[in-house]
Formats: C-alpha cells, structure tokens, sequence
C-alpha cells in the first residue's frame, strides 16, 4: 500500500503548522505563563528587596563574635516623585530645605541617565527619625526607607581572622548576579571564606503599578511574594577568651600563635601580630589607607602566609625520622664539644653535658646531636645514594605537611618550601653533595620555609602520636556540616612508639631542659624551644608544645620575630596560653610571667622597610 | 506602459502585506531605540537611518516592477549566482570586521552585506536549473548539481563566520522537494537533528533505543504485517533496555570492561549488518535502507561528542545547551533570551501600547531593533498583535507559494518557492529565537528588522517574483 500525498499540500500544511507552534508558544508566553510577566526587572510590578539577616558568627561555645545591628537608609526613586511638602520633610529629618532641593536638580539632571532608579538619600538615619518617617511616609510618593545591618564585633580580637564586609565592587558584580549595587558582602577572613552560609536569602514583596505609576495592593495576594531567608550562624572552633588573651599577650610583638585541638583539627586561636583592631572593622573604608601603609602589614595574617625557618623544633621531625628509618635508637649517645666538627665544618652548641642521649639531645636542644642523626639519615647504608637517603627524608617531611598547603578553610594560605634533589644539584653540582653539605637542615635552617599553621599542625601530629586532621576554623554543628576532608586522619609514615620517646625528650625540655620557663604546676606540658637564625636581623624566637602529655587537649606553635632566644619569649607565652585554657586562669606563681609578656615592647627589634 | 492594466494584474495583496510590514517595522524601531522622544528624521539615530533604507527600498521595488524586463533574471541567473560568489569570497578577505564576522562590505557610511543579497542569486540559479528543460532531480547527477547551487554559498557564508546566515539556505531544500526530491531526505534531516538532541540531552544508550523504535515504527508503515513488526520491535527494546542490568551482574561485569551503550551498538549493529547482507541478496530493498539508517544512526550517535565538542565553538555549544534547558544561565548566554521572554511576556493580551514598552527601551534586550525586533512587537503589542503579524506573514508565505503554483513558467514557479521558503526560514528561525524555541542565531526578521541589506534584499526577492507573476498574468 503506498499512500500517495500532494507534495504542494504537505508544504501548506507543514508552514501552517509550525506558525501555529509559534503563536501556540506566543499563547503560552504572554497569556498563560506568569514566570515571565513576574520578574524582578518587569516595570509594571513593583519588587521590593526583603534583606535577610547576615548570620552570626560564634566562638566554639557560641559566644558571639560578630552581630548585627539594624541601621536604615532613606531611598527615594526619583521617576515615581510627586510634589511633595519639602518642609514637612526636612522636619523629619532635620533637614535643610537647600539640601533637598539640590539633590533633586540633580536628579532632574541627570534624568536620562538615572531612569526608573532607587538611589540612596540619606544613610543611616536614627530609628527615631525612621520612625517618624515611616508614620507619614504616604506623604512622600517615591522615598522609602530601607533597613540595613551593619556588623558589631563584642569581642576585642581576631579582627584578621573574623575580616570584614564591604560594598560589592562593579567587576565583582559583573560575574555574580544574584548581588546588587549597594549590597554588602565579606570580603576577607571569615566574613569572605563563609560568605555564602552567612548571607541568606533575599526575598522581595511584589506590588502592582497601575498606568499612572500609583502603586496598588499586593500583587496576587502575595502568592508570589518571597520571604528572606536569614543567613546561618557560623559556629567557629575558635575559643574567644584564648584568643583575645593571646592577643593582649602579643601586643607590641610581630609575629603569631596557632592553638590547634589535636582530637580534631579545631583551630582554637590564631594570632597574627600587629593585627587589626575589630573597631576599626566596621568601618573598614575609613582605615583601610592607614592600615595597608602600616610598616607592621597588619592586614597580612602571618599565620598562614609567613614561611620562615623553623629552627631546633624541627629537632623533632629529624629524631622521628632516624627512629623509624633505624638509623638511630634512643639510647645512642652522640658527644657535643660546643658543637659538631667535620674537618673544616663547625655547627656550634651552648655548652651543656656530654655525651646526651635522644631525651637528653632533644631536652637541651643539643646541635651536634642531631647533626649526628642527620648524617645517618642521609647516608644510610640502605641507600646507595646521599640523594636517595634525603629523597626518602623529604618524603617523611612532606607527610607531616611541610611545603604543602594543608587545605584550610582559612583563605590565602602559602605552601611554604622545601628543599629539593634538583636544588642541591644546582647547587653543588649533580650528585656531589653529602650530608655534610645540607647539615644545617638538621637542626632546622638552611632551605625550610614552614608557616606557623605548619607547625601548629606538626605539633598536634606529635600529640596524636602519628596523624593530624587538616585544621579549620569552622566547627562542624547539625546545622552546618564541614567538609568530610576535615574528618580524615592524615598518617605519617612514621610508627607510634616513635613519637612516645620523641615526647618524652619534649617532657623532659620542660622539665629540666631549655623549656623550664614552660612547666606549668599540675600540666604535663611537653614542648620545644627554637631560635630561628635570620640573615636580616635578630633570631626568631620559636616554641612548640602540647599539654596534657596523655590525651593531649591543645597544641600550640609562638613564633616571635627578632625577639632572640625562643626561651625567652615564645616559650613564656606559648605556656601562658596552654595555661589558660586548660586552667582558665594563670597560677600566682607564673603571675609575673604574664605581666613581663604583657607590657614587654619588642617592636624596636623589628626592621622595617 | 499603461498605469490601469497595470493596476489590475499586480498583486496587490502582497504589495499590500508587503507595505504593512514595512510601515509596522519602522514603528517598532522607532519606539525600540527611543520610545517616541526623537525627531523622526534625525539621522543620526537609527529609525532616522530606516526612513533612508524604506525609501531606497521603494525606488528599488517601483525599479523592478516598471523598469527591468523579466526575462533579465533568467537569462543572467548563472551570470548572477557567479558574481555573487566572488563577492562571498572577496567579503572574508576585503570586508570588515562587525561582532566577530567578516561579512561586510564597508563603502564609505554605508554597509553592505553579500550574504543577505546571494538568497536572491541563489533562488535564481535554482530556477534556471531547475527549469531546464528535461532536467530531473531523480537524476543523481542532476540533484548533486542542484544541491551544490545550494551548499557553495554556504560553505562561503559559513567561512564568513555568519553561521545563522548560512541556515538560511537549508530552506531551498523545500523547493528541490517541490520539484521532485525524495521527501525521505527531508525525513532523514528531521531524524537526524531528533537524534542529536536526544543523544545530548539523555544518552547515547537511549538515543539509540528510540532511534530503533523510529525506524521499525516507519518500516512498520509499509510493511505488510504491521502488528507483528510493531510488537516485535517493542520487545526488542523492551530486552534491550535491560542491558545495564545485565551487565551489572558479577559474573557479566567480570568479562565485558564495555559500557552498556557500546554493547547495544556492537550488539544491535551486528545484528543490521546481517540483515543487510540477506537483504542485498533478496533485493528487500525498504528492509536494506531502513537498516543502513540505523548503521548511520549508530555512527551518528557515538560522534555526537566529538560533532559537539570539537566542531561547535564554545558559544554555539553554549547556546544549544541552554536551548535544550541542559544549562539554566539567565545571566550569562541565556540572558538575550531571557530578557527577551520576559519584554515578550510582560506585553500580555493587548500589549503595553505603541511607545509605552519598558522592557526594550532601557537596554534590556540587545539588539532590539535588528534581530530582537520581535520583542518590541510582543510588548507593545501584545499577543493579538504580535498573531496579527504571524498571519501576515504567513498570509504572505502561502500567497505566494498559491499563487507560483499557478505560474505556466516552470522558472517562475521555482523562483515564488525560493522566495516563500527564504521568508519562512527567516521568520521561522527569528521568532523562534525571540520565543526560546531556536537557538540563538542572529539573522534578521524580514521586512521589520533594522537594517539596510536585509531590507533592500527582501525587497529585491519579492517585488522580482511580484513582476514575474504580472508578466505571467499578461
């Protein structure tokens, strides 16, 4: 059966068809589809912007941090203005008559340009005057008043960490829609990195305009009004009163701390030093000039962004690597005669006994000794190689999170470095170089750059006997969830029993070692000093340590520019702080520590530019 | 040349339609760019400029309808087809550069460009050859002749980077059908967009289950036992559907490393190829092309990505994806759209009133006076009024496709179908795009658009047919 059709009735047919596809489509369009007669940029309905609530931001046990305070702005959109009682108004306001008419032969002016819209007139009027206003708004066709919430800090600290917010910039709103000119958003810290569970919802009420431009009732009922969604509350891992205390400690000195709780990552303070001063956060545009022209940088958060040597606590990660590389037992015992001399190289040390053993070597901080370990390290027998032993060392380094990003949540966090097989070779010429040529990496110079979070997070290892969590400053809630990589141990390829001698060298530097200044009655702190050497001035003061020895509640780096010994300075504040929060207060007997911190002034010793 | 005799055998119904559009066009533009603040000669502004190219136009239309003797076009038609090709060339390496194309010619202030004017010599290198005598398109010589008349500009328009432009021409593929061509190649052409979509938007697997159940539907129609055809091929698919599941099981997934699609394809392919040697050899020659189809389809189908990923260009993927709702973007490529629909929308039954538009006055829709014209009309006026003009056109599409079937000259009659299928695939492809219904491909809307070449090109193509009808009528 072949069905015969006329050729010229199909093409008829087919054109008539698709013009009815597209009046059936015009149909649906303009007649029976609402989705696009509603919409923000249609001028026959008038939406109204419902701003949320920026959601809070809270310490680890919800003490607030950041809160919101309501101001209002008065609108006016100068299309919709009618004759209105200028005096009426000025009264309201407490206006003069000149400044009203102005504005608008400046609108009148710019007319073409301004179109049908809103413009700011007045900013943050009082809530007596709001009131006022809105009692006779109807007067006033064409203003309005829209509430706006501003930031308040009650808390004096953490001003880099919390950051602050600010009007959207043109580029900005260029690539992101859904914010408008004159809306506020986080544009650094906390403020910036949780911006989009801090700012809610905008939603928008719709009313009718008839032909002359009169606003009428509320578009259908309201049915297709949208309520603001307020925005969650972040809950931090900081602890407000450790981070305030650290704050006042660290006044007057550059540098930073970084409290880390080892069971799971929280970062619980994170000092930079100079910093900014949250009073000046909610009114960021009138300090911004003086604070990015301060020599001190303190809008830079030395914390994350700062590499620098780590100095003796690196001690440490060398005498975890020989333990678990054989090459060394804790027992062994290495002479120091003021330091460690091969030929003609000399790595020198305080005078102190001799031989040491491991607990003693890490106790007195003793050079030479782990120059020793070092040596073994590299040029193990097992490899054939001095490259091969410091590829495998590098190896171990990278796994305690040395020159990696760990992957904060914290914004412009730096990798740090390392030193590299290549390095070396171009150094000293492929394959020409021993252990002796790289020797000061062994007590921590030479070519490491770690930030103070690196070494935060390295410590917390060592508490851990073995894995860190990547640290992070949101707290994981009901409401808000983090990141399952948050939740993950990170190994290092160095066995537990290794770090239980290692610790109990750290007890040991507390106890009669070069931490003494650290021991806290009724803590078991472990810890280790640091002196940074530094070609551009006085050495960095450094201190690592953890408390209590057995299930371990805090780890804590100070790291202290040019302040000399790590003794003298980050030691003493470093210990104040553990105190602190594990005790709440500071015992009488180590009073006098707190109140030499407090008032000491190193900022002489700082060069700047 | 007596006016009255004249007066009688012109069409008057298209002048009339014509006029209209024109006059109804220059409005829109009018309103789109300033809302009826402007001095309407200021030509400086671009409904000012429109006054210029209307008026042009009509000298243009009085011109050919009084002064150039009909037989001009089909004698000169190959001479025309010629020249406008070296122009086509000459633009990409001569012309300057507007948004990114290279298809116009600048001389002095005005613009000028080929590829609106070579539908005109295209239409009449169709007519002369197809018109020849004894020419057949059932001839494979023949119809790749009339088809390469067709795809030559195109590939120059293309080149051009004038994509849109060059769709234009799939028009003429109506007239070789009118003439003759098998209807199957258009059927095909349909099938094969339907199976691109489908593999983008589902998945290949799926694709090729529906592109089974097309084909056996269709071989199904001409077969002699339908219901059993039909009822096979349901439980064909129906089976074939429960590959995945197949291949999920332990002991299936530990020899086939495979994904489920490449299995139907080896597996149904397989298959074809079978039938398609038992069916070369007992000459079933319905059951041996559908077959093929579906080989092809198969190809089809497994180079959809590379089609799409490799030969598109970002933009065009972009806007295919957001037509077929993968990618909702009412900011970024879906913006034109967007806007669009909405000053459409907000214009309702009866329209916001002639100069009263909001939303294609303040720079919501761009190019509002060129190719978002539509918009204008749909907010100003409204539903009835933007159906009013969809009837005119159509009024004008089938007028002339009515009245070249009645032309006694074979060229005459070939030319009045290039000149309605032209038309129609401009309004078809415009309002489309206005409406979210095609992808976003800038050509203009005929007779109400902005624009010099587009005016005076559609000009030029109907008030040619219009003489030649009135030189029929003599």
């Amino acid at each position: 059966m072949r069905i015969s059709v006329d050729k010229k009735s199909i093409i008829t047919g087919s054109v008539i068809i698709i013009f009815l596809v597209i009046i059936i489509r015009l149909f649906f369009v303009q007649i029976i589809d609402k989705e696009y007669r509603i919409n923000a940029e249609n001028n026959a309905l008038k939406y109204e912007t419902i701003y949320p609530a920026r959601g809070l931001i809270l310490d680890r046990n919800e003490k607030i941090l950041v809160n919101n305070v309501i101001s209002y702005d008065i609108n006016v959109t100068p299309y919709d203005v009618k004759e209105f009682d200028t005096v009426a108004f000025c009264n309201i306001f407490s206006l003069d008559t000149a400044f009203v008419k102005d504005k608008f032969r400046e609108y009148k002016l710019y007319r073409t340009k301004i179109g049908y819209q809103t413009l700011t007139f007045l900013k943050k009027v009082s809530f007596e005057e709001y009131s006022r206003f809105i009692e006779n708004a109807h007067l006033f066709p064409g203003f309005a008043a829209s509430p706006k919430i501003l930031r308040v800090y009650p808390y004096n600290s953490g001003g880099n960490l919390l950051g602050y917010t600010s009007e959207v910039d043109a580029d900005f709103l260029k690539d992101h829609p859904d914010y408008k000119m004159g809306e506020y958003m986080g544009k650094t810290g906390m403020e910036s990195s949780f911006e989009s569970i801090l700012k809610g919802e905008k939603g928008y009420t719709i009313y009718l305009r008839d032909a002359h431009n009169k606003i009428h009732e509320n578009y259908a009922n309201g049915e297709y009004d949208k309520e603001a969604v307020p925005g969650t509350n972040v809950i931090t891992t900081i602890d407000a009163e450790l981070q305030a205390y650290g704050e006042s400690l660290m006044q007057n000195k550059v540098g930073s701390v970084v409290a880390i709780e080892p069971s799971t990552g929280d970062i619980l303070a994170m000092i930079s030093s100079p910093g900014i001063n949250v009073s000046q956060l909610a009114n960021i545009s009138k300090y911004y000039a003086e604070l990015s022209s301060d020599p001190y940088k303190p809008m830079f958060n030395r914390a994350v962004m700062s590499a620098q040597p780590p100095g003796s606590v690196f001690k440490l990660a060398n005498g975890l690597i020989g333990l678990q590389e054989g090459v060394l037992k804790p027992q062994n015992r290495y002479p120091c005669h003021q330091g460690f001399v091969v030929g003609n190289l000399r790595v020198g040390c305080h005078s102190h006994a001799s031989p040491l053993d491991l607990y003693e070597g890490i106790a007195q901080s003793c050079n030479a000794y782990f120059c020793y370990v070092f040596r073994n390290i590299i040029e193990n027998s097992k490899y054939t190689t001095s490259q091969e032993g410091f590829e495998k060392w590098l190896d171990y380094v990278h796994d305690f999170g040395f020159g990696t990003k760990l992957g904060t949540d914290i914004g412009s966090e730096l990798a740090g470095n390392l030193p590299s097989v290549e390095g070396y070779d171009k150094l000293h010429g492929k394959g020409r170089w021993h252990a002796l040529n790289i020797i000061s990496l062994s007590i921590g110079q030479g070519e490491l750059g770690c930030t103070p979070l690196q070494l935060a997070n390295f410590v917390a290892t060592i508490a851990n006997r073995g894995y860190y969590y990547t640290p992070h400053i949101q707290k994981d809630t009901e409401e808000c969830r983090i990141d399952d990589r948050f939740k993950e141990r990170h190994y290092t390829k160095i066995d537990k029993q290794h770090y239980d001698e290692v610790i109990k060298g750290m007890r040991l530097a507390v106890l009669s070692g070069t931490a003494r200044i650290a021991n806290i009655p009724g803590i078991e702190v472990c810890g280790k000093t640091g002196t940074a050497q530094n070609p551009h001035g006085d050495d960095h003061a450094v201190f690592a340590c953890f408390a209590p020895m057995d299930n371990p509640q805090i780890a804590i780096i100070a790291y202290i520019e040019n302040a000399g010994f790590g003794a003298t300075w980050a030691a003493p504040i470093a210990s104040l702080m553990v105190e602190k929060y594990l005790k709440g207060e500071i015992s009488p007997e180590r009073q006098y520590i707190e109140d030499n911190m407090m008032s000491a002034n190193l900022l002489g010793k700082v060069k700047v530019k | 040349m007596a006016n009255k005799i004249i007066s009688h055998k012109l069409d008057w119904w298209l002048i009339g339609a014509y006029l209209l559009l024109v006059i109804f066009g220059w409005m829109n533009i009018y309103s789109s760019v300033c809302g009826g603040e402007g001095y309407v000669f200021d030509l400086s502004q671009k409904y000012g400029m429109h006054l210029i190219w209307i008026a042009s136009a009509f000298v243009l239309a009085i011109t050919i309808l009084f002064f150039i003797p009909s037989k001009t076009y089909s004698v000169l038609a190959y001479g025309i087809y010629f020249l406008m090709l070296i122009l086509l060339v000459a633009v990409i390496f001569l012309g300057i550069e507007v948004n990114g194309s290279h298809s116009w010619f600048a001389l002095g202030p005005v613009r000028l460009q080929p590829a609106e004017f070579s539908k005109i010599s295209t239409s009449f290198a169709i007519a002369a050859l197809l018109s020849k005598f004894d020419f057949t398109l059932s001839n494979r010589k023949s119809f790749l002749t009339a088809l390469a008349l067709i795809v030559i500009p195109m590939l120059c328009i293309v080149c051009e980077k004038e994509t849109g432009s060059a769709l234009v021409y799939l028009g003429f593929l109506i007239v070789l059908y009118r003439e003759g061509m098998s209807g199957w190649i258009l059927l095909i052409g349909l099938y094969a967009i339907l199976i691109f979509i489908l593999t983008l938007i589902l998945s290949p697997f799926v694709a090729i289950l529906i592109s089974i159940g097309i084909i056996s539907l269709i071989y199904s129609l001409f077969a002699r036992d339908k219901v059993i055809v039909i009822l096979a091929s349901a439980v064909i698919i129906t089976l074939l559907a429960q590959l995945p599941k197949l291949l999920q099981l332990d002991f299936v997934s530990r020899f086939t490393q495979l994904s489920s699609d490449i299995w139907l394809a080896i597996i149904t392919g397989a298959f074809a190829v079978i039938f398609i040697i038992i069916s070369f050899k007992k000459k079933w020659k319905f059951l041996r092309n559908s077959l093929l189809v579906y080989l092809l389809s198969l190809m089809m189908i497994f180079s959809v990505d590379i089609v799409f990923h490799k030969v598109l260009k970002d933009y065009q993927q972009a806007r295919i994806e957001t037509l077929l709702g993968m990618r909702e973007d009412p900011m970024g490529v879906g913006y034109n759209v967007h806007q669009s629909l909405i000053a459409i929308g907000s214009g309702g039954v009866t329209g916001k009133g002639f100069l009263h538009g909001t939303q294609t006055r303040f720079d919501f829709v761009p190019e509002q006076s060129t190719d978002f014209i539509f918009c204008t009309v749909g907010e100003e006026w409204g539903f009835i009024g933007a159906t009013i003009i969809l009837i005119v056109y159509l009024f004008l599409i089938l007028r002339i496709f009515a009245s070249a079937n009645n032309q006694s000259d074979k060229f005459n009659r070939i030319y009045g179908y290039c000149v309605g299928c032209c038309i129609l695939m401009h309004v078809l492809i415009n309002v489309g795009m206005t409406l979210g219904l095609m992808p976003v491909i800038g050509i203009p809307l005929p007779f109400l658009s902005y624009g010099g070449s587009s005016l005076w090109s559609f000009t030029i193509l109907l008030f040619i047919y219009i003489r030649l009808d009135y030189d029929n009528k003599l």
